[in-house]
């Protein structure tokens, strides 16, 4: 089925919200149950698999106020307690159905620093929709109220207004906070420990900030713009910024406390370290790592070709090996950068497919193909040591396994092949070794992620950790819930040096 | 941003630059690299070997030869311009010890790197002997840095328009024939020089170092664009190396992997060169 044109569904909004507007308050559960869920407005998929922008137009103000009026303002608040960072949602939203956009945004930004960002990432479904009372009521977590949708509406009409209002700052403290790493877990931080009063410095690997925000989510889904207007507000509230540092080797992580006099440090440095399948032929040309396909499009403009330096290969059929959110993101980037034929191979079902529901509907109104109960064996090349296809095997599901999902078992003699001539393998990522290698000190697991107890803090005195170099491969929305808890701890931790501090000076 | 605060060329495609960078100067080993941008929206971004390192002046001495876009553009900065993206130091510290008796091997550019290492293995007692090549004496550089650091200095050029007329491998193999034989050779050039040092000395058992420059984007660990396979494993240049055991390497997989985007950049390269003349024609 095709979505409805942005037009429709604007027109059907406008319509139908003069029935609700007097009786916004006075509707009964019944009824608000009845009042239709909000499509969300999206690009043609004729039209966007040859642009980069974003995918998802969001709704518009009369399509948020009826989505909004859905909500049952349930007083026990199932999706508050599944919301990763705690936002009072159904009283945001009940701004929303009011008009109330700015009261609404208020009391998102009591608990969210990155609204824009989440509203466009976060697995909804999975979190505040899942036990949604209108979803459950309709017995179907698709009929949810659209939470995501709303709070980036409400993101959206703020940014649009053009006063972001900047968080207060407390008076400057003295301490200094070093972040090691600018994804979703240390900006929050940033911010967090800024509010506070400390000073506050990001250390950014890159030349650009937002770490896997920047090189890993494609504009289709996260426009850049969105990424600076969030970084300009740390850079309003006095964060110091400092790029093309790589901690561990620009400096030594305990350096930065020894040698340059931080107070703390938060360590957020991601899982970036791309793992590869270890299947014959993974060396040849043409096989890319996720993060480096995304990288090269995404970071480095190579999707602007003619403007870019850094090259991107040209590829006619490509298969994509995994099935989460980055394949969905590899292969539709794929598709835009002019693949006639694009295969996500997947070794389970589309019900295991971690990937967001409504990122592989997506992906297949843009033509993407799924082969579902099958993987890679071995990939071909020819005598140029460059991809000519690769070899599968069919698979069928057995008992589950630890993951609660069902295990597939390879069919025997069932190969075949496929004619591709680029494989992109995103089957997830390990922990980046560069701050353990370099910091042998620091108590890491068996796969390289960082030992940290419950207030984020690791095995080093002042030095905390999180997101996915603690997580492993997460989302967005729980990194930032980690920052949140370890700028709670590194907070503290200032607050009562610097009640010492006083104690001895008087 | 980093200034450039010298800039020489020392052949004609091959030019030292030394750029302001106090905290790489202060962390830096031998071994390991950069990486730099010249434009930080659309630049690419390329490895480049730190040759050498004045902390006192904060800066760290590069020696490029211009092969592409990018070096190219780097090539015609001068000195007092910035570079907006610059950082390091990346890589592995080259392992520096007293081994006894060790080869140095440098091809063409790759002398560039392997000063700083030859540097400090004489500094720890090493006996160093010093073999450098190119295809023709132009392209020979360094020669008075290495021959002072040097036991023993070999220059051979593959032309014989200047020292000995042979590939690099000639006098390695005499070397290796030696009673005793060296302890350890370490070798850097071209990949396909690198290759047969490493196919030179497999039979003398000696072992061979080699440091590699691969396609890179982010030079963390981040992409995996820069693996190589060594032994039976999947390694990757950035942060595994970029030093390796050159009987380990497979050098087929390395070079063809090196030529992913030789097509594209071919046509990009003419592209630029093209507007470039338009341009000038346009003065005139």
């Amino acid at each position: 089925m095709n979505p409805h044109s942005f037009e429709q569904l604007s027109n059907d909004a406008k319509k139908l919200i003069v029935d609700y507007l007097d009786r916004i308050d006075d509707m009964k559960a019944r009824e608000r149950t009845k009042i239709p869920a909000q499509e969300m407005p999206a690009q043609d998929p004729e039209v966007r698999t040859h642009n980069l922008d974003e995918v998802t137009l969001g709704y518009t103000m009369e399509q948020a106020r009826i989505e909004a009026m859905r909500c049952l303002l349930c007083v026990k608040k199932n999706c508050v307690e599944d919301c990763p960072v705690k936002i009072d949602i159904p009283r945001f939203i009940n701004h929303i159905a009011h008009s109330e956009f700015q009261d609404a945004a208020d009391v998102i930004k009591e608990a969210s620093l990155l609204p824009a960002i989440c509203g466009r990432v976060c697995p909804q479904e999975t979190q505040c929709q899942s036990n949604c009372t209108v979803g459950r009521a309709l017995k179907d977590v698709d009929k949810s109220v659209a939470i995501g949708r709303l709070e980036r509406f409400i993101a959206d009409w703020e940014r649009s207004t053009g006063k972001i209002s900047v968080p207060e700052i407390k008076p400057e403290t003295g301490k200094k906070v070093a972040i090691v790493g600018s994804g979703p877990a240390g900006l929050v931080v940033a911010a967090d420990c800024r509010r506070e009063g400390h000073h506050v410095t990001i250390f950014e690997a890159f030349h650009k900030l937002g770490g896997v925000l920047r090189y890993g989510i494609p504009e289709f889904r996260l426009p850049n713009d969105i990424i600076d207007k969030e970084i300009d507000v740390l850079r309003a509230m006095g964060v110091e910024i400092k790029t093309n540092f790589v901690v561990g080797r620009t400096r030594k992580l305990t350096d930065l406390i020894e040698k340059d006099g931080y107070h703390a440090i938060f360590v957020g440095t991601g899982a970036g370290l791309p793992i590869f399948l270890g299947i014959e032929g993974e060396s040849l040309v043409g096989v890319f790592s996720a993060n480096e396909y995304l990288t090269r499009a995404n970071l480095m403009r190579a999707f602007e070709r003619d403007k870019a330096d850094t090259p991107i290969y040209k590829s006619k059929n490509v298969a994509v090996l995994g099935g989460g959110n980055v394949a969905m993101d590899s292969a539709r980037m794929a598709k835009r950068l002019g693949a006639e034929n694009v295969y996500v191979v997947y070794r389970r079902t589309e019900v295991e497919m971690p990937a967001r529901k409504e990122e592989v509907a997506h992906a297949k109104e843009e033509g993407i193909n799924f082969y579902f109960l099958q993987n890679a064996k071995r990939i071909l090349g020819d005598d140029k040591g460059r991809v000519k296809a690769m070899e599968c095997l069919r698979y069928q599901l057995g008992e589950p396994d630890v993951s609660g999902r069902r295990r597939p078992i390879a069919i025997p003699n069932s190969e075949f092949l496929l004619d591709v001539d680029t494989v992109i393998v995103a089957v997830g990522n390990g922990s980046n070794p560069l701050i353990s290698q370099t910091t042998p000190q620091l108590n890491v697991n068996r796969t390289g992620n960082i030992i940290v107890d419950d207030t984020q803090k690791t095995s080093l005195d002042r030095i905390f950790a999180g997101g996915d170099i603690v997580l492993g491969a997460a989302t967005v929305i729980l990194a930032m819930g980690e920052g949140r808890r370890a700028a709670a701890a590194i907070n503290k931790m200032l607050a009562e040096e610097i009640e010492k501090e006083k104690t001895v000076m008087n | 941003m980093n200034k450039i605060l010298f800039k020489r060329q020392l052949s004609q495609d091959v030019f030292m630059m030394r750029l302001k960078a106090p905290l790489i100067a202060e962390e830096r080993s031998a071994g390991q690299f950069i990486i730099l941008q010249i434009d930080d929206d659309y630049g690419e971004r390329i490895p480049l070997t730190i040759a050498d390192a004045d902390t006192k002046e904060g800066s760290i001495t590069i020696i490029f030869q211009v092969v592409g876009k990018t070096t190219l553009q780097l090539s015609r900065l001068n000195i007092g311009d910035q570079l907006p993206t610059l950082v390091g130091p990346l890589g592995k510290p080259t392992l520096i010890e007293n081994f006894g008796t060790v080869v140095c091997v440098g091809g063409g550019i790759g002398s560039a790197p392997l000063h700083p290492i030859a540097q400090a293995l004489k500094k720890a007692g090493n006996n160093v002997i010093t073999i450098i090549g190119a295809r023709t004496k132009d392209l020979i550089i360094l020669e008075e840095e290495m021959k002072k650091i040097a036991d023993e200095f070999i220059l051979c050029t593959d032309d014989g328009s200047y020292g000995r007329k042979a590939l690099v491998t000639e006098p390695l193999k005499e070397i290796c024939q030696r009673d005793p034989k060296p302890n350890m050779v370490i070798a850097i050039g071209p990949p396909i020089m690198m290759k047969f040092c490493a196919e030179t000395t497999r039979p003398f058992e000696v072992f061979t170092q080699v440091s590699l420059n691969t396609i890179m984007v982010d030079g963390t660990g981040m992409c995996g664009g820069c693996r190589v396979n060594v032994g039976n494993e999947i390694k990757f240049v950035c942060v595994d190396g970029p030093e390796f055991d050159g009987h380990k390497v497979d050098f087929n997989n390395m070079m063809a992997r090196l030529n992913s985007y030789k097509d594209i950049e071919r046509d990009k390269h003419s592209c630029f060169l093209e507007q470039e003349i338009k341009a000038k024609e346009m003065l005139q």
